[in-house]
Parts: structure tokens; sequence; C-alpha cells
């Protein structure tokens, strides 16, 4: 474990030097931590892509992480969908009426979902059900030497149990974000045009004429990096996890909370990039 | 020690350890491991808690790196093979954990079947077969179905035993086979490490500090202590062993008594 010691101030030594020690400790421990931490990631990521490659190419993995992934996901990114577009357009129509701008109700809505709502929110609900699940599964697969079993009979533990998790993460999230993308649109569409009156070819007409199919491929490329990134820390965290039930517990939290952090910040930082390399038409 | 090359591929000895050291932070586990560890034979690895024969256990099958030293298994230096490399050495491998390790998303069948599925290309129905003969052979009939929560803990080391044995491996380790079993289990276990040696004629490798199973069945015994070996030898020859630190570790288990060179009681 990369810890600084807290040895370079033995007792007697003078006050400057344990201030060092202890700034030492303190500062330096987390971030070293964080260091090795993201350093194992690679490691498995790495590790994770070379197997990808390599015989035996495991479709029955592959397909049960798909359907984990992807298809266990479904109910509660439509459920999630439905709601975020529902109350958002709640919220724009309250706002835009009172401009006169009713016409960009849809617009909006759509836009924000497409952007930033649909690949956010549905990283959020994969990190919180399947992220969190890789970690616990791993983890406890870790510390009753199942990892070490799968090794000892000739078995790569990264094939089997990683590279499947990645892989689908990445292409399921895509599939889930264009999902989450429709069910908001639907529960935006009943709030605004049914209960709220407002018409529905304006609705639609201004949907069609702001968003195009670059807006669609901002949200998809970003979804598909924030599956990468849910499913390398929740294979990481789970992978390495150490100190038996506790150990995993702490891996679980790690885990959802490394992976939230990341990807709302990412957000920033991968939406600023791809404005730039794809300047938007409009 | 023996002198003979350790790179040759040798009748008498299947494996061999050269100076192996390992360190996990300041913590120096192994501290020139040597050993030499015969074909066909049961041989035994005793040792106190935290003496590091978990450690040297996994390094025989290179799931650990050491610092330094060599492993040689039929003559190959195991220490530098890349992980596809072992993947190939392992294959002479099998192994029962501590507490079995059996993947508990899977049924007994399934676990059993798992080694056959991974590298052979039989049919599912030749696998059942195999499946069914080796739990048979470990008096677990009717227990395919089993989840692993089902099992009590004699039957989930059975199971385990029955997975590392159903490739036919040249060479079985045992983690601690009887570790948390009562004294009739224990037995059953140390019976089920002694028939699969002589039916299958593999060479055994058991971890242990139950002394009264180690001379129950043992052929050769190895004392790991402060990171070494610190005796070796058949059980004869450890009982006249004038080791200090072995003749307490051995006398205090209650198990075996040292009486001018003879084993009196406890034995099985």
């Amino acid at each position: 474990m990369a810890q600084p010691r807290s040895d370079i101030a033995p007792k007697g030594s003078p006050w400057w030097l344990r201030l060092v020690d202890s700034f030492w400790v303190q500062l330096l421990g987390p971030i070293l931590k964080g260091l090795e931490t993201f350093g194992h990631m690679l490691v498995l990521l790495s590790q994770a892509t070379y197997w990808l490659f390599r015989r035996p190419f495991r479709w029955r993995e592959h397909l049960a992480a798909l359907d984990f992934i992807g298809v266990g996901s479904l109910s509660i990114i439509v459920l999630v969908g439905l709601f975020t577009g529902a109350a958002f357009s709640l919220q724009v129509t309250d706002t835009f009426r009172t401009f006169g701008m009713e016409s960009y109700i849809g617009a909006m809505v759509t836009l924000a979902l497409v952007r930033e709502l649909a690949p956010v929110l549905t990283a959020l609900m994969v990190t919180a059900r399947a992220g969190s699940a890789m970690a616990t599964e791993l983890g406890s697969m870790r510390i009753t030497e199942q990892i070490d079993a799968l090794r000892t009979m000739a078995v790569s533990p990264v094939q089997y149990l990683v590279t499947p998790r990645i892989l689908a993460s990445v292409l399921m999230m895509p599939l889930l974000t264009m999902v989450f993308t429709f069910a908001g649109m639907l529960g935006a569409y009943f709030v605004a045009v049914i209960l709220l009156e407002v018409d529905h070819g304006l609705f639609v007409a201004e949907t069609e004429w702001m968003v195009d199919a670059y807006d669609i491929k901002i949200g998809l490329i970003k979804a598909a990096i924030f599956g990468l990134v849910l499913s390398s820390i929740g294979c990481q965290q789970g992978f390495f996890a150490e100190g038996g039930a506790k150990g995993v517990g702490r891996a679980t939290t790690r885990a959802v909370v490394y992976s939230c952090v990341t990807i709302l910040m990412l957000d920033y930082f991968v939406g600023d990039i791809l404005l730039i390399i794809y300047e938007s038409p409009t | 020690m023996s002198e003979i090359d350790p790179t040759l591929r040798d009748e008498q000895y299947q494996l061999r350890v050269r100076d192996l050291h390992k360190s996990f932070g300041s913590h120096h586990v192994l501290r020139g491991v040597d050993l030499d560890i015969e074909r066909h034979k049961i041989n035994i690895i005793i040792g106190g808690s935290g003496q590091g024969k978990s450690v040297l256990c996994k390094h025989l099958m290179g799931l650990l790196k050491p610092d330094r030293g060599a492993i040689y298994v039929d003559g190959e230096d195991i220490v530098p093979l890349d992980e596809v490399a072992m993947n190939r050495v392992r294959r002479k491998f099998g192994m029962l954990f501590q507490h079995a390790a059996l993947f508990d998303s899977m049924t007994v069948e399934e676990n059993v079947a798992f080694p056959l599925r991974e590298h052979t290309r039989l049919s599912r129905k030749k696998i059942r077969e195999l499946v069914t003969d080796k739990l048979e052979l470990l008096g677990l009939r009717n227990a395919e179905q089993k989840m692993t929560s089902e099992l009590s803990g004699g039957m989930a080391k059975r199971v385990g035993l029955a997975r590392a044995i159903v490739l036919e491996p040249e060479i079985l380790i045992y983690d601690e086979p009887t570790t948390g079993l009562d004294p009739i289990a224990t037995k059953n276990v140390d019976n089920m490490i002694a028939e699969t040696a002589r039916r299958l004629g593999v060479t055994s490798i058991v971890i242990s500090h139950d002394m009264a199973s180690t001379f129950r069945i043992a052929d050769h015994i190895f004392m790991l202590q402060g990171g070494r070996i610190v005796a070796s030898g058949t059980p004869g020859e450890i009982l006249r062993s004038d080791n200090p630190d072995l003749r307490l570790f051995v006398e205090t288990s209650g198990a075996v008594k040292f009486t001018q060179g003879r084993a009196r009681g406890g034995l099985g």
C-alpha cells in the first residue's frame, strides 16, 4: 500500500520536523492512495483490453454481462427517464410561458435530455445498480479466494470477470441513454402537451428544427465514456478488495462514490472537448 | 537438500524451491526457503500461524511472485513466466483451498465441471459422467444440484477436491484442509487425501498445522519457521529430531510424543 510512513520524525525531534512529518502523512497520504488506485485501474483496464482479443472468446460471460447491465437496467431507466422528462418539462413550461417562449419548450427539454440529462443520469443509475454490483461481486470473490481459484484452474480472472463487464458497460450505456432520452421525451410531451396544453405542433416542430444528429452524437459518446469509467472503477474496487466483509462494503461504497464524482466531473470536460471537436452546426 | 541440478527433470523430485524470498511491505515472510517435493508422495509442510505456509503455497502455483529465488516444476523455473505461460504450467496442478473457494453462483455439478468446460472439448454428456464419477468417488452421490451454500464444511472440501482432481493433475496442493472440521470430518479428509494420492498417483503437498493428521498420512514432513525450512524428513526422522522448535511445536499439539525417537499415542 502506498502510504507514506510517519517515521521521518522520531520522538524528540524538533517541532518543525514533526510538522513536516505530519504534513507529509496527512496531505500526501491520500494523494498517493489516489494515484495508486488510478494506477491499479489503468493496469486492470489494459489487461482487460489485452484479454478481449485472446482466445477463448467468452461469449457466455459477455452475453450474461450484457443482459445484467443492459436488459436488467431497462425498467429503472425507463421509469427515471419518464419522470425526469416530466419534471423538467413542468418547470420549463412554467418559466418559458412567463416570457412567451412556449414554442421552445420541446426543443429545450429534448436538447437538455439528449446532451446532458440522459447520459449523466443513466450513468448514475447504472453505477448505482450495476457498478455497485460489480464491486460487491468481485470483492466477495476476492475475499473468498474464488479469484485465486480461477487462476489455479488456468483461467484468467481478468478475462473471465472483468473484460465482459467493461465491454458490456461501454456497449450498453449508449443504448440505455437512447432509451432514457425517448422515455424522457414521452414524459415531457405528456406534461407539456397533454397536461399543460402546449400546442402539439409547436412542441414537435421546434424540437425537429433545433435537435439534430450532432446533439445525439455528443450524448452517445459521453454515455460510452461514462460506461467505461463506471465499470473500470467498479471492477477495480472489487478486484483489489481486501479486509473481509467490511472490505467488500468499503469497496462498494468507494465504487459508487468515485464513479459518481468522476462522471459528474468528466461530464464538463468531455462536453467541453466535444464542443471543440464538433463545432455546433446550429 | 539434494545436490541434483534443479533445472533437470528429475524422477524423484517434481517440485524444487531454491532460496525463495518474499516481503509484504516491511514484513519479510519468506527468508530463503529451500524445498524438494518428492514425486507421488504426500509432502506436508507444517508450521505455526503466520509463518508463511499459505504464502509459500501460493508461490508454488505462481499466484504470487517472489522477490528473489527460483521454483522449478519438472525442471522448469516458473518464476520468470508470464501469466499466459504460467497457465500452461498450472494445468499440472490442482488446489484445494482452506475454505474450498467454490464458486457460490454455481451448483456443485457446475463447480466440478468448470475445469472440464474450460480445458476440454468433451460433450455435455461426457462431462456429466465424469463429474458424477468424481463426486461418487468422494462420497457425494446426489449432491450435483445442490448450491454451495447448502453444503457442510466437510462436503464443501470434498467438492473442492473433486473440482481439483477432475482434470487429473500431477500435483495436488491442499491449503490447511482440516482446519475448522470436527474430528470425524478431519479423519475423513485425511483418508480422502491418502486415498486420492494412492488411486491417482499424484504428488501431494499439504499445508497443515494439524499434527495428528500430519503423522497419520505424511510421507515427508517439512517444518517452516521464521520464513525458512528448519527441519525436514519422514515422520520417523521428524520424531527423532532434536530441533527444539520442532519438538516444542509437535509436542504442544498433544497429538504425538517424542519418546527416545519413537512416536507414542495419538496416531490414528
